[in-house]
Parts: structure tokens; sequence; C-alpha cells
């Protein structure tokens, strides 16, 4: 085998069957937005440390830049521009409008993916819980009491948490 | 990122058979090994990709647990029988990394995962681990992250991994296979290994050999009184400066019968002394018991400047997860140590 081979990758996104034929060393994080066209999913530290580009495989939140995409062939992808139903905003995205949860809005599709993620996994049953839950992406605007709003209120959450106090654990969260 | 062959067997005999070629790396989650390719850190030339190949079974028995290598950390964490068992383990796990990356991260790989010194990490500057012999600028260099334990001329690295300090700290054993039916077993204890003169050597698995998975006996006499506690520069979603695994076995007569505890972020492997954990044989779970724990694990300990704190702050963070686990695991999950956070440093 050759090392500069192209190797076909099928992924569903979105909910369409897309067919590529990429280098082993592209990730997933530079498929989706070189190769299929899909710039919502943003490229922050590149490096696994800020969540932006974080979307849904087969349901579960990871990190784009720190896959390759030939080792997801087959699967379902979930980005950014997924989550909507046609005009219709999901009830995250709608849920960040209406608490103010972004100002530059570079880290937000990182969020929204990371939070539908979340949901799907019905771990946080506390405030404390969202924002632990939640600590996988960074915000340099500083919107992290505003998405912790959004976050919960989709989800109906109000228990504080942490003994009832709002902040601080140096150790895990075991709902 | 270097150009590399990838390729994917479909099971293990594949996979060990692929792994015997030279300069070929087994990728899992990739959380790492990606990370190290892109700063060229790690340029192998053949990536086999095991993540068709099963092995990611969670079995929890009368005897124990079986963790299949390619489990992902999240499942781990969040099985049902893992948490009320073992919650230690599952405490370390959550403490590490973020969401995301629990959910790509797979039991073997995080054993397998690199530290994160800066040096190690930055191509531009010497690093025995990366490129023997070239020197060591961590310690007269930024080293608040690195090791006060076992550390060598050559390297001061630590192991950055949450998880591996609780396996440590229950006798957690790994399962290795290589092609041919080549098999065995190696205690926690001699997986990973300190730098001594071979720093650019993590641990002992042998070339050509994969982690199948690994094993944790029975430990339901430390389920009630268990605590892992991780000192960091933020909140969540960082490296550990020193994080504790701590488990008590507490008799009716309110005497301790069996401790265990092992320290992460201070030795380039989990750190336990199993002759200070006898100390606690008899006694009563108390602060003067704990401390002078603390102290004997800590013998030896020495900082290179910027983490002279990491003697302090460890002798203290031991104290409080076995204060932690002897008010009982449900304590320290609810375990604030925010408000307490000036009176450790």
């Amino acid at each position: 085998m050759e090392l500069h081979q192209q190797y076909p990758v099928h992924l569903r996104i979105n909910g369409q069957d897309r067919e590529f034929n990429v280098e082993s060393w592209v990730t997933l994080l530079d498929l989706l937005r070189e190769r299929a066209d899909l710039t919502g999913t943003k490229k922050g530290c590149d490096h696994g440390q800020c969540g932006a580009c974080t979307v849904l495989v087969d349901g579960k939140r990871i990190n784009s830049c720190m896959t390759l995409a030939v080792m997801q062939n087959g699967r379902e992808v979930t980005t950014v521009e997924g989550l909507a139903d046609g005009e219709n905003l999901a009830p995250i995205q709608q849920a960040f409008i209406d608490c103010d949860a972004f100002q530059c809005g570079y880290c937000t599709p990182g969020q929204l993916c990371s939070a539908v993620g979340l949901m799907n996994e019905g771990q946080a049953k506390t405030l404390h819980d969202v924002r632990e839950l939640m600590s996988g992406n960074l915000c340099r605007c500083g919107a992290y009491p505003q998405i912790t709003q959004a976050v919960a209120g989709v989800m109906g959450i109000t228990e504080p948490g942490a003994d009832g106090k709002t902040a601080f654990t140096t150790g895990p969260v075991l709902a | 990122m270097n150009p590399f062959v990838f390729n994917q067997p479909k099971d293990l005999d594949g996979v060990l058979a692929a792994l015997q070629a030279p300069q070929t790396r087994p990728i899992a989650g990739g959380t790492n090994l990606i990370d190290l390719m892109k700063e060229g850190v790690m340029a192998p030339p053949n990536l086999v990709d095991i993540n068709a190949i099963g092995l990611d079974e969670i079995d929890v028995g009368a005897d124990g647990l079986r963790l299949g290598a390619l489990a992902k950390n999240a499942d781990t964490a969040y099985h049902e029988t893992v948490r009320e068992r073992f919650p230690l383990l599952s405490a370390a796990i959550l403490a590490g990394a973020s969401p995301q990356l629990r959910n790509m991260a797979t039991n073997g790989g995080n054993l397998m995962q690199r530290t994160r010194c800066v040096y190690f990490y930055d191509v531009g500057t010497p690093c025995n681990k990366r490129e023997p012999g070239t020197g060591c600028p961590a310690k007269d260099g930024f080293n608040r992250q690195l090791a006060i334990l076992g550390t060598s001329e050559a390297c001061i690295a630590t192991h950055p991994s949450d998880m591996c300090v609780a396996l440590r700290a229950l006798d957690a054993v790994v399962h290795v296979k290589s092609a041919g039916g080549g098999e065995r077993s190696i205690e926690f204890a001699h997986f990973h290994r300190l730098p001594e003169d071979r720093p650019e050597i993590d641990n002992t698995l042998q070339p050509g050999e994969l982690i199948t998975h690994i094993s944790v006996p029975e430990a339901d006499r430390f389920m009630a009184h268990s605590a892992y506690i991780k000192v960091r520069d933020r909140l969540s979603y960082s490296f550990a400066l020193v994080s504790v695994a701590a488990a008590l076995d507490i008799g009716d007569d309110g005497t301790i019968r069996q401790a265990r505890v092992a320290l992460g972020g201070v030795a380039h492997k989990p750190w336990r002394i199993e002759a200070a954990e006898a100390m606690l044989v008899g006694q009563a779970p108390n602060e003067a018991a704990f401390t002078a724990v603390a102290d004997a694990i800590l013998q030896g300990a020495q900082g290179y400047g910027d983490n002279d704190f990491k003697l302090p702050l460890g002798r203290n963070a031991i104290v409080q997860a076995l204060t932690s686990a002897a008010r009982g695991t449900d304590y320290a999950r609810g375990q604030r140590t925010g408000d307490h956070q000036g009176e450790q440093a």
C-alpha cells in the first residue's frame, strides 16, 4: 500500500449518504469542513482542548479533530447544520437565542452539539452536573452562565446540586 | 500529520499479525496518538485501527471486573454495576478529560497515553523521552505539572491518567496477547515503569503485544469508603497537579481493616506504597493517622522549583482523600473541595 493512497469513506451526514475518498491522515473535522462543505463545525484548537469541533457520531458527542475520517467509515454524523428541522430550530438552538448564550458565536456549534450529546447521555440531574458535563466546551467570551441556563432550561433542570451551592468541585460528578 | 498507511483488520488475529510489522502502531480512540502525530512527536508510518475487533465488554462477576481494552471510558464509568461496586474507578474516570474525550477514549488507550510534559510535546526542545540522549530541560524549566517522586536524572515526566490511579489502588491486572498465541498478564504495579535511564519507555508492554482486557479483583469491602480527589489548575477538564485514590475497609468496631492509597500527577507511574497503607491497619480513621501515612507515602519526594508546592499539596490531598473515604463514598461523591482550596495550598 502507498503512503499517499486514498481511502473510500462512506458517511451518513445529517441524514444524507455521502461518499468521499480521503487520505489516511484527514481528520473527521477536516473532512466535514474541506470535503463536505459543512463549515458550521469549527476548528478551534485542533488538539481536543476546546470542544469547538464537537459533533455527534451515532448520537454520541466527540471531538471531530481527534479522530480520522477513515476510522468513522459507515457511521452516522450529525453536525450543527443537522440539528434544526428545516426552518424550525431545535429546542436547544432556540434556548441559546432566548438565553443570550453566545457572544462571538465561534464555540456555539460545538456547544449545541455537545448539549444534544449531554441530553442523549441522560447523566445530568442538577445545574452542577450540567456545568461539569459541558466543561469540554470552552467559551472565551464567557457565556457559561447563559449556556448552563439554556441547557438546563431545555432539560427542565432547576436543582442546583453540589450541596445547594453553585460552585466548585475538584472531584467528579456521580449524579 | 505524517503520511501513513492505514489498515483496519476485522479480527484480533489480523491485528496481532499486523502489529508484527516494524514501525506499526495500533490506534483505538486516537485522542492522544492523533494529537502527538499532529505535533510531530510521533510519526508512525503504519497505523492499525483496532476498533473493528470487539474487546469492548464490561463484565462484572463474583470475582471482579473485566474491562475490554476497547470499551470506552464513558461506558465504563457510567456502567451501573461499576458505579455501584467500583465507585473509585468510576469517579477516577469521570475526573479525567471531557465528556467528548471520554466517549472516544478506550480503557486500553487510557493506559497507553503519554506524558503531557510541555518539553515532550515541543519538538523544538530537547527531551530524553522523545529523543533519547538530548537532555531534559524540564528539571530547570517549566515543571509545575511534573514529578516529585521516582524521578531520574534523565526525566521528571508524569503519567497523566486518572483511571490508572484507581486501577493501581485496586490491584488491577493488564492482560495482553501477541501473534502466535502469545499471552501474559501484567500486575498493574509493573505495567508502567519509572524513567530511570530509559525514559523513552513508558511501560513494560513489548513490541507486538496488544492489551486485550484489564481485570480488577472484587473490591466490595471498599465500596462504602472510597474517594477520588483531583486537584488541578481549573475545576474541570484539566490534568491533575495531584490526585489521590483512597479506599478503606472499615470494620464494625470502627477501625481500619485495610487501606489503599494511590497518587496521580506526582510520578512516571501511579504512586503507591503498600508499607504506608499497612500503617493504618487496626487504627481508627483520624487525621493524625492519615498524616503519618501521607508522610510515609511522600518519603523521598523532591521538588524542582515550579512544582515544590506539590509536596505540601500532596500531603494535604492524601489526608483529605482518606478523610473523605472514611466519611463514606456518598459523602466523597458530593464532596466539594473548592471551599478548602486556600487551606490546601
